[in-house]
C-alpha cells in the first residue's frame, strides 16, 4: 500500500496520466468523429443498418423475432422508430433480463454508437419517431411555468408532482425521473415505453415537450432548490408524517427523558 | 449556595431578597389579591406536587405544541388571504410565473417566498401540528396502558379524546387552506364522502361548498372553522383538561412511599416552574430547528388546485391516514334501488371512521362496568398487570396501523417493490385478523411477564453468579430483593371474576339473571379468570420459600 | 382507605399494603410499603465547586441564547430572502429560512436547557409527599346541596305550575330553529346540477395541452390525451366548477380490442372519450396503462378497464366511468354527440 501511494505521488505520474488520456481521447476521436461529408452519409447509413442488424440478431432477435416482427416474448418493433430504440436500449431497459411486471432500467450494455446502429436498423423496418436533437429538448425557448401546468395535467398522476415516481397496478410503477436525461424523457413522451401512454406531437406539441423537460429540470434536477430544507423524498405527507414521528416526537421524548431523569447522586466511594 | 438555601425555605424568599424589589412585587400581588383572590389560589397550587416520569411530560409536548401552533397561526393570518378569487402569480418563484391560482394559494406563496421568515413560521406551524397530534396519540396511549383513565379521571379522558378528534379536523381544515393541488384533492375526497351520505348527502355538500364543488366559498368557510371555531373549542377543552389535572393531582407509579392517598414528587415552585417552563422552550426550540432543516408541505412543488389535475401519492397528513386506509381498501359496493343510490363503498368507511376512534374512547367505561369498581385510582398500573386491557390497546393500535398501511399503500408498493393490489388485499384481511392476533400475542406476553415478576419476587433476582454445590450441581445464585422492590412488584391489585348475583332475592323470590349480568360475568371471567392473570405471590408463599432457603 | 362502599364481591381481596408515607419495615409483611427512601444528596448539594460548575453551565446556556437571538436579528437583516445556499447533507436550501430557524431554535432550546439544568442540579430535589383528598363530597355536604336544590326547586314552583314549564321548554326547543334556518343560504339546492355537464351535441373536444380542437387523426393508438369542451377557458369564472365535471380522458384502442359493444358504438374508430373524474370520490383518474388499457386512480386505486366499458376491476369505485358519445364533424374534428348519459363523478343518493 505504502509503496503504491508513494509511486502515485511521483511527479512524473501526472504527466504520464495526462499523456495517456490525451492519446485515448485522440484515438477515440479518430474512431468516432463524424466524417462530416454529405456524400458519405448514405453509405454510412447503410453501414450502420448492417451493423445494427448484426447487433440485433445477437441481442434482440430471440424475443422480437429475426425480422423485428415480434414473438410471444416481445412486441413487434416495426414502426416503433429510432426514438424507441434509443430510449429502451439507452436506459438499459433493453435487452430485458427476466420477465416481471415491468422491465426496469439497468446498466446500459451498448455504447451510444451501437445504440445508434440498432436504431438505424429498427427504423429501416418501418418509419417511426426519430431520435430528438438537442434543439428539441434543450432549455432554449422553454416556458417553465407552462411546463409545470402541462406536467400536472399529463404526467403528475403517475410520476408525482415533481417526478418522483409512483405506483401502478400489480407491481408496475412509474419511475422516478430524477437523473433521466432530457433526451430520454423526450423519447419516452414520444414513444410511450411499456405501459406508459405515448404523447405524440399531434396532442402534446414539440414546444409542450420542451416546456415539460425544462420544468422537470427546474424542480427535479441536481441543483433544484428545496427552500424549506430536507425534501424528504418529495413524497408528500407520508414521509413528512414519518419524519414528524421519528425525529420530531422522537427528539422531544428524548428531551423529556432528560428533563424527568433523576440527577446523578453523589456516590459514597 | 444561596439558591438552595432560599429554595428550601420559600417563606423567607420574599423578604430575604431585600433590595427594595420585593415590596413592589408584594404591592402588586396585594392589589391583585384584593380583586382576584390570588393568595388563596396560590396557597393550594404554588407548591403543588408533580411526580417525575418522562411519560408524564407527553401531555406537555401537546400543550406546548398547541401554544406554538396558536402563536404561529396568528402570525400567518396577518398575511394569508382566505379567498378563492383567481389571480395570476407574479411572485419570486419562477416555475409558477403567470399561472392562475386562487388568492389563498397566491398569498401562501407570498408567505413562503416573499415574507422574510414567513416560510419558517409556516413550517413551524405545520410541523408543530403534526407533532401535536402525534403527541396526543402517544399521550393517550400512555394514559390508556397505565390505566390513568380510571375514576376519577374518566371525564378528563374524554376531554383529551375530544381534543384529539378536534385536532384532526382542525389539522385537516388547515391543510386545505392553501388550496394547492394536494389539499384540493383531499377536499374533493371529502366532497365525495359527504355525497355518499344517504338522503341528505347532496344537500350537505351543496351547503358546505356553496353549490357545486369546488365553487368559490370553501376556503373562506374552512378558514373560519380552522382559526376560530375549532381552536376556540379546543382552547376551552385544554383549559378544562388542565384544571382537572390540577384538581385530581397527578397519578404516580407504585413504589416505596407512594400510595393511593398521596402524590410524591417535586413542587411546582420552583422545580416544575423551571422544568415545565423550560420544557416549553425546549419543545419550541426543537420544532424551530426541525422547521429550519426539513421542508413540509412545499405547495410550490404541488401547484395550485385544479379539479382536473392530480398527483400520485395523494395522501392526507398522517392523522387522517387511517381514514385514507379505510377508504382505499373498501370494496366498491353500491346499491341502486327505486331511483336512489346507496354508496356503501364510501359510506361504510365514513361510518367506520368514527367507530375506530370511539372504540378506544368508550373503553374506560366498559372496563369500569366489568370491574364494578367505584373507588378512586391514583396508582398507575403496569401494563403487564392488566393483560386484557393491554391486549385490547395493542389490538386497537394494530388496527390503526394496519389502516395507516392501507393509506400509504402506493408508497409502500413503490418503495418495497410490491404490488399495490397485494397490499390492498393484505390490509383487507389484516383489518379483521391482525387485531385478534395482536390481542392473543400481547396477552400471552403480559402473562409471561407476570410469571417472571412472580418468580423474581419469590426467588430473587438472577445474579449471574454460578455456584457449584458440594455434590457437583451447578446453580445460579439468586439475590433476594429489597423491601422496596418487593413492595413495588406486589403493590398491584388483582380482581377476582364477578359472579352472577344470587338468583333468589332477599324475599326468597326467584329471579332470572339478566342478559347484561351474564355478559358481565363472562367478560369478568375473561378479564380476571384463571386464564387471564397469574396470581401474585402471597406473603405466605414468600415466607415459605425464603425460610426454606430454597434456591430454585 | 377509600373503600367504605364497595358492594361488589369481585373487588380485590387485599387492599393496598400502604400505610402512608412513613412506612415501617414490617417483619410480618415483607411486601409492606417501606415508605419514602431517604433523600440522597447530589454532587451539587455537597460540593460547592460542582454547584458552581452547574451555575456556570446554566449561565452559559442563557448567554448562548442571547447570542442566538442576536444572530437571528442579524440574519434577518443581512441575508437576502431569495438566496439559496448548499448545506451538507440537506441540499440547496433557502439561506434565510435555514439561518432564522437554527438561530431561533438555538435561542429557545438553550433557554429551556438552562432552566431545566438549573432545576435538575441546583434546586432542591427532595421528594415531597402531598396528601390526596377524595374528589367525592362528604355525605353532609351532599345532603346540604340536595336540600338547597329541593328548596330552590320548590320555590320556583316549576314542578307545580306545569303550564309554565311546558311552554318554557317549548320556547327553548324552538328558538334554535332560527339558527338552523339561517344556514339555508349557505348554498343553493342541488336540483339536477350534478346530472349535467357542459357537454352538448356539437361541442368540439379541445386539447388541454395545445388549447386547439382535436382531430381524429391526432389521436394515436396507445396515446393519452385530455380534453375540455370548446368555449371553456381557464380565465372563466366558473372554470373550476365546470372542469370538475367536464374533464375528458381520450384514448384510442384498436376497435378489435374493444370488448364492450356500446363503447365501440360511442367511439369514433376506436377513439373513446371517458370522464376523467373517478366515480369513487372524484379524483381526476388518469393513470392509463396503454398495454392493458387499465386506468388507475392515484387516490384510492380504483381500476377501470377502458377496453371493456370502463368497468371497475379493482378498488373502491362502485360503477364504471361514464363515456361521452363522440363523432367527427365535417372538418375532421372530434365533437360530442350530446352530454354524458349519466352523472359524472362520485355517486350520490339521488343518482339512481
Amino acid at each position: 500500500m505504502k509503496k503504491l501511494s508513494a509511486r502515485r505521488r511521483h511527479p512524473l505520474a501526472a504527466v504520464v496520466v495526462l499523456l495517456l488520456a490525451l492519446a485515448c481521447t485522440g484515438g477515440l476521436y479518430v474512431l468516432f468523429a463524424p466524417t462530416d461529408k454529405a456524400a458519405a452519409d448514405e453509405t454510412a447509413q447503410s453501414l450502420a443498418i448492417d451493423e445494427g442488424q448484426k447487433l440485433y440478431a445477437v441481442g434482440c432477435a430471440s424475443c422480437h423475432g429475426t425480422g423485428g416482427q415480434g414473438s410471444s416474448d416481445g412486441p413487434s418493433l416495426v414502426g416503433v422508430g429510432a426514438a424507441a430504440v434509443d430510449f429502451q436500449v439507452g436506459t438499459g431497459r433493453m435487452p430485458a433480463q427476466q420477465p416481471g411486471a415491468q422491465v426496469p432500467k439497468k446498466k446500459v450494455i451498448y455504447t451510444q454508437p451501437q445504440i445508434d446502429q440498432l436504431a438505424a436498423y429498427i427504423s429501416s423496418l418501418g418509419a417511426g419517431p426519430s431520435v430528438p436533437t438537442k434543439g428539441d429538448y434543450g432549455p432554449g425557448g422553454a416556458d417553465i411555468a407552462k411546463g409545470g401546468e402541462l406536467f400536472r395535467t399529463n404526467c403528475a398522476q403517475c410520476h408525482n408532482f415533481t417526478g418522483k415516481g409512483g405506483a401502478l397496478t400489480h407491481g408496475k410503477f412509474a419511475p422516478d425521473l430524477e437523473g433521466v436525461s432530457p433526451k430520454h424523457i423526450y423519447e419516452a413522451m414520444q414513444t410511450g415505453p411499456q405501459n406508459m401512454p405515448s404523447f405524440p406531437d399531434s396532442t402534446l406539441s414539440e414546444q409542450n415537450k420542451k416546456d415539460i423537460i425544462a420544468y422537470l429540470d427546474a424542480v427535479n434536477g441536481d441543483d433544484t432548490e428545496s427552500p424549506g430544507g430536507l425534501e424528504l423524498g418529495g413524497l408528500g405527507p407520508v414521509s413528512e408524517g414519518l419524519f414528524g414521528w421519528i425525529f420530531g416526537l422522537g427528539s422531544l421524548i428524548a428531551v423529556a427523558v432528560w428533563v424527568a431523569a433523576r440527577t446523578a447522586k453523589a456516590k459514597k466511594s | 449556595m444561596s439558591t438552595t438555601a432560599s429554595n428550601t425555605n420559600p417563606s423567607a424568599d420574599g423578604p430575604g431578597r431585600s433590595r427594595g424589589k420585593a415590596p413592589a412585587g408584594e404591592k402588586v400581588a396585594d392589589w391583585a389579591d384584593g380583586r382576584l383572590g390570588i393568595y388563596s389560589l396560590a396557597k393550594s397550587n404554588m407548591r403543588k406536587i408533580f411526580p417525575d416520569h418522562w411519560s408524564f411530560m407527553l401531555g406537555e409536548v401537546c400543550l406546548y405544541s398547541f401554544i406554538i401552533i396558536i402563536l404561529t397561526g396568528v402570525y400567518l393570518t396577518l398575511f394569508f388571504h382566505p379567498s378563492m378569487n383567481e389571480v395570476e402569480y407574479h411572485g419570486s418563484y419562477v416555475p409558477l410565473q403567470g399561472q392562475l391560482m386562487s388568492e389563498a394559494f397566491n398569498s401562501t406563496m407570498h408567505i413562503s417566498f416573499d415574507v422574510r421568515g414567513g416560510l419558517l413560521i409556516r413550517q413551524i406551524h405545520h410541523w408543530a401540528a403534526l407533532i401535536f397530534l402525534a403527541g396526543m396519540f402517544v399521550h393517550m396511549m400512555r394514559v390508556f396502558f397505565t390505566g390513568a383513565f380510571r375514576k376519577p379521571r374518566e371525564v378528563n379522558w374524554l376531554f383529551g379524546f375530544l381534543l384529539f378528534v378536534l385536532g384532526m379536523f382542525t389539522g385537516f381544515t388547515g391543510y386545505s387552506l392553501p388550496d394547492d393541488l394536494l389539499s384540493g384533492t383531499g377536499v374533493r375526497f371529502m366532497e365525495g364522502a359527504i355525497l355518499s351520505v344517504p338522503i341528505v348527502g347532496t344537500y350537505l355538500s351543496f351547503f358546505l361548498f356553496g353549490g357545486e364543488f369546488p365553487g368559490g366559498d370553501f376556503v373562506a368557510r374552512f378558514y373560519s372553522i380552522h382559526v376560530l371555531l375549532l381552536p376556540g373549542i379546543m382552547l376551552g377543552l385544554v383549559v378544562g383538561h388542565l384544571i382537572l389535572v390540577f384538581y385530581h393531582k397527578h397519578t404516580q407509579f407504585a413504589g416505596p412511599g407512594k400510595t393511593n392517598n398521596n402524590v410524591v414528587g417535586m413542587p411546582l415552585l420552583p422545580v416544575y416552574m423551571a422544568k415545565a417552563g423550560g420544557f416549553f422552550f425546549l419543545v419550541f426550540g426543537v420544532i424551530a430547528a426541525i422547521a429550519a432543516i426539513a421542508s413540509i408541505n412545499p405547495i410550490w412543488a404541488m401547484g395550485p388546485y385544479r379539479p382536473d389535475q392530480v398527483s400520485t401519492g395523494a395522501q392526507p397528513d398522517w392523522y387522517m391516514g387511517f381514514s385514507e386506509g379505510l377508504i382505499r381498501v373498501m370494496p366498491g359496493w353500491e346499491i341502486n334501488f327505486w331511483g336512489h343510490t346507496l354508496v356503501l363503498g364510501v359510506f361504510i368507511p365514513l361510518v367506520i371512521f368514527p367507530l375506530v376512534l370511539v372504540a378506544i374512547a368508550v373503553y374506560p367505561f366498559i372496563e369500569a362496568w366489568v370491574t364494578g369498581d367505584k373507588r378512586e385510582h391514583h396508582i398507575l398500573d403496569r401494563p403487564r398487570n392488566v393483560p386484557t386491557r393491554t391486549a385490547f390497546g395493542v389490538a386497537w393500535m394494530t388496527w390503526y396501523f394496519v389502516l395507516l398501511i392501507g393509506g400509504g399503500n402506493d408508497l409502500i408498493a413503490t418503495h418495497f417493490h410490491l404490488s399495490i393490489n397485494s397490499i390492498t388485499w393484505f390490509v383487507r384481511v389484516a383489518f379483521f385478523v391482525a387485531p385478534v392476533v395482536a390481542f392473543v400475542i400481547t396477552k400471552r406476553i403480559c402473562l409471561g411477564l407476570q410469571r417472571r415478576d412472580r418468580e423474581t419476587v419469590l426467588h430473587g433476582r438472577e445474579s449471574g453468579i454460578i455456584k457449584r454445590l458440594p455434590h457437583g450441581e451447578f446453580i445460579e445464585v439468586h439475590e433476594p430483593l429489597s423491601q422496596e422492590q418487593l413492595h413495588t412488584l406486589t403493590a398491584h391489585e388483582q380482581y377476582r371474576p364477578a359472579e352472577i348475583g344470587p338468583t333468589v332475592d332477599d324475599n326468597g323470590v326467584e329471579r332470572k339473571a339478566k342478559g347484561s349480568e351474564k355478559l358481565r360475568a363472562k367478560l369478568s371471567e375473561a378479564y380476571y379468570g384463571e386464564e387471564a392473570q397469574i396470581p401474585k405471590p402471597t406473603v405466605e408463599e414468600y415466607k415459605e420459600i425464603t425460610s426454606g432457603h430454597g434456591h430454585h | 382507605m377509600s373503600s367504605q362502599d364497595i358492594p361488589e364481591e369481585n373487588l380485590p381481596a387485599e387492599q393496598e399494603h400502604a400505610h402512608g408515607a412513613v412506612g415501617v419495615a414490617d417483619e410480618k409483611d415483607p411486601f409492606a410499603d417501606p415508605g419514602l427512601p431517604p433523600h440522597e444528596h447530589r454532587i451539587q448539594d455537597i460540593d460547592e465547586r460542582a454547584a458552581r460548575r452547574s451555575e456556570r453551565a446554566v449561565a452559559l446556556l442563557f448567554t448562548v441564547s442571547m447570542l442566538a437571538t442576536v444572530g437571528f436579528i442579524a440574519s434577518y437583516v443581512t441575508i437576502p430572502h431569495e438566496r439559496a445556499v448548499y448545506v451538507f447533507p440537506i441540499g440547496h436550501v433557502n439561506a434565510l429560512n435555514f439561518a432564522l430557524g437554527l438561530t431561533l431554535g438555538v435561542a429557545l432550546f438553550t433557554i429551556g436547557a438552562g432552566a431545566v439544568h438549573w432545576a435538575r442540579t441546583l434546586m432542591s430535589d427532595v421528594e415531597i409527599a402531598d396528601e390526596r383528598h377524595p374528589i367525592e363530597a362528604a355525605p353532609e355536604v351532599k345532603a346540604k346541596v340536595m336540600a338547597d336544590f329541593r328548596d330552590g326547586a320548590k320555590e320556583s314552583a316549576l314542578g307545580r305550575r306545569k303550564l309554565i314549564r311546558n311552554t318554557m321548554f317549548g320556547a327553548l326547543a324552538l328558538f334554535p330553529l332560527s339558527g338552523v334556518m339561517l344556514l339555508r343560504d349557505l348554498g343553493p339546492l342541488p336540483g339536477t346540477k350534478l346530472r349535467h355537464t357542459m357537454w352538448r351535441k356539437g361541442l368540439l373536444l379541445v386539447n388541454m395541452n395545445t388549447n386547439e380542437p382535436l382531430r381524429a387523426s391526432d389521436v394515436a393508438v396507445g396515446s393519452l390525451t385530455f380534453a375540455k369542451p370548446e368555449g371553456l377557458e381557464e380565465h372563466d369564472e366558473d372554470f373550476q366548477t365546470e372542469i370538475a365535471k367536464a374533464a375528458l380522458m381520450i384514448v384510442r384502442i384498436q376497435p378489435d380490442n374493444i370488448k364492450d359493444k356500446r363503447e365501440l358504438e360511442w367511439s369514433h374508430e376506436g377513439i373513446v372519450a371517458y370522464s376523467k373524474i373517478c366515480t369513487h370520490v372524484g379524483c381526476p383518474i388518469s393513470l392509463y396503462e396503454q398495454q392493458t388499457h387499465h386506468v388507475l386512480c392515484p387516490c384510492h386505486q380504483s381500476t377501470f378497464d377502458l377496453s371493456d366499458g370502463a368497468r371497475v376491476i379493482f378498488g373502491p369505485a362502485g360503477h364504471a366511468l361514464p363515456q361521452l358519445r363522440i363523432g367527427v364533424n365535417d372538418d375532421g374534428y372530434l365533437e360530442a354527440l350530446g352530454d354524458f348519459e349519466e352523472p359524472v363523478g362520485p355517486a350520490f343518493w339521488e343518482r339512481g
